[in-house]
């Protein structure tokens, strides 16, 4: 009985025994790489200060935060699950920091001779988003517009080619770079970080969407000072120059 | 008719041997044979394995001895009291081996989440569960508690009733019966059951992504360190992968030397 409640007490002890500064960043798949620039920059200017990061599906980092997950900022791919958060009171104040653009990607060699948003019911195999991730919404929202210019079944066509639907945009765009997928949508900096396994090709604008990614500090942020000064980088010049290096647009703050 | 399925049965087990040899083989072979050193290597330097494996050995050591610790105390319940509350005690034990993992990190939110039965009232305490490490340990030990239970309370079983009676007699407590006559005894069946217990919750991968989530260092065992590096590189994903295939292999190895090895001295003889 000891034994028990003395490894009931150490489990617990370990659960709560974290050093005292450390910030958790809740961001979209999609800024995986770009962050983790903007987290070494922000340790680097905090000494002792360690930032996590927690990189999934907007969609998936808003539920955690609903049931309770402790984290400081959260970076949505879209407005709608930041509204989400704010609407319940768990966020407040959202900014846009960056814009993004949704390409197709095909592998490297383009192996279906997809040349453009058209040839998409000419692949064989296509996966995109579920329609909860933001990518998944574009995507629904890209062929929904695209059926005026291509034709009423459009969207039909295309969905009949999907194999997959995936939880976020890298888990889309994995599935590319494998050859397990003929084609995608997924984001412009996204097929930026795969230029060995993948080819991007615009979407015609007339068609496509602008990404707009909503940056928020968190109603229960244990770490509320450090999380204001981790957005306000983002925010800053110097952050929006590391986004740029990985492909994304100015944001513009709304 | 009768003489052809006769002489037809030898090869079709050959053939279905065969098979289904290769099918389980193939996908473990694969893992190793097609990455190159250096690509193994530079799997090695992703960010994401040493907070992994760190955390996956912490919080499967301890899930493991949560289980092993109040499991024991259960499944000696169980058979020394047999009864119908004995009955529903080991059905209940063996619930979340039937219940998929993904099911399994469900009922753990509904039940410990912030909104949760529990963790409502956790909350006003200041306790959150939900998406931490003990998130971890609780889904590990919730999905792997019902391997160890089954296997502890089957060798419990073998333990001769005569042996215990004697022991009592002998003056020997009801806890110094179960310590030199119970465990002694069925210690082999319950280390083998300990290692398939603990290999279940070293791949515990749903519950815990619902449960806990997937941060790095906190809450991101191999498994999700697996899922998580398939984004950017499979490379990677498959280096981790071999680590966690081999670490996996290595321990069950030890475990089952260590329970053939106390099997000897005449256990063996009892389980026959």
């Amino acid at each position: 009985m000891r034994l028990c409640l003395g490894l009931l007490l150490g489990v617990a002890l370990y659960a709560r025994a974290q050093p005292a500064r450390e910030l958790t960043v809740f961001a979209a798949a999609s800024l995986r790489e770009s962050f983790a620039g903007l987290g070494k920059q922000f340790e680097g200017k905090h000494a002792g200060v360690k930032v996590l990061f927690n990189l999934a599906g907007s969609q998936e980092l808003r539920t955690q935060i609903e049931n309770g997950a402790p984290a400081d900022v959260f970076a949505s791919a879209d407005h709608k699950h930041m509204q989400a958060l704010v609407a319940a009171k768990l966020a407040a104040d959202p900014k846009v920091f960056v814009r993004n653009e949704p390409v197709v990607v095909v592998p490297k060699g383009n192996p279906a001779g997809i040349k453009g948003l058209q040839d998409l019911p000419s692949a064989r195999r296509i996966v995109i988003g579920v329609p909860e991730v933001p990518v998944g919404a574009y995507t629904l929202k890209i062929l929904d517009a695209a059926v005026k210019k291509y034709g009423a079944d459009f969207r039909a066509r295309v969905e009949a080619r999907v194999v997959s639907r995936e939880l976020n945009a890298r888990q889309v765009l994995a599935k590319v770079g494998l050859g397990e997928a003929d084609a995608a949508i997924v984001y412009r900096t996204d097929a930026a970080t795969a230029k060995r396994t993948v080819e991007a090709i615009t979407i015609p604008p007339d068609v496509n969407v602008v990404a707009e990614y909503p940056i928020a500090v968190l109603a229960h942020a244990k770490q509320p000072e450090l999380a204001r000064e981790f957005v306000a980088l983002v925010l800053s010049p110097a952050g929006g120059e590391i986004l740029a290096r990985f492909g994304f647009k100015p944001g513009g703050g709304e | 008719m009768k003489r052809r399925a006769a002489s037809a049965w030898g090869p079709a087990q050959a053939v279905a041997s065969a098979l289904l040899g290769v099918f389980l083989v193939l996908p473990v072979a694969a893992l190793f044979t097609t990455l190159t050193w250096s690509d193994f290597l530079g799997g090695l330097d992703n960010p994401l394995l040493l907070p992994a494996l760190k955390l996956s050995f912490l919080t499967t050591t301890s899930s493991l001895a949560l289980v092993v610790v109040l499991g024991t105390l259960l499944a000696w319940r169980v058979t020394r009291n047999p009864g119908r509350l004995s009955r529903l005690l080991e059905i209940l034990s063996q619930l979340p081996a039937v219940i998929p993992p993904a099911v399994a990190g469900v009922g753990l939110l509904l039940a410990f989440g912030r909104r949760g039965l529990l963790g409502g009232w956790l909350d006003r305490f200041g306790v959150g569960v939900a998406f931490t490490t003990t998130a971890v340990i609780l889904a590990e030990s919730f999905v792997s508690a019902p391997f160890f239970i089954q296997a502890a309370i089957a060798a419990f079983r073998r333990v001769d009733e005569n042996l215990i009676v004697v022991a009592r007699t002998l003056g020997a407590s009801p806890f110094r019966t179960f310590l030199r006559v119970g465990l002694p005894i069925a210690a082999p069946g319950m280390v083998a059951g300990a290692a398939m217990s603990w290999a279940r919750a070293v791949g515990e991968f749903g519950a815990t992504l619902l449960f806990a989530g997937n941060l790095t260092g906190r809450t991101q065992t191999m498994p999700l360190a697996v899922y998580t590096s398939m984004e950017s590189d499979l490379r990677a994903a498959q280096a981790l992968s071999i680590i966690l295939v081999t670490v996996a292999f290595a321990i069950l190895f030890v475990l089952r030397r260590v329970a053939a090895g106390r099997a000897l001295p005449g256990t063996e003889v009892r389980g026959a």
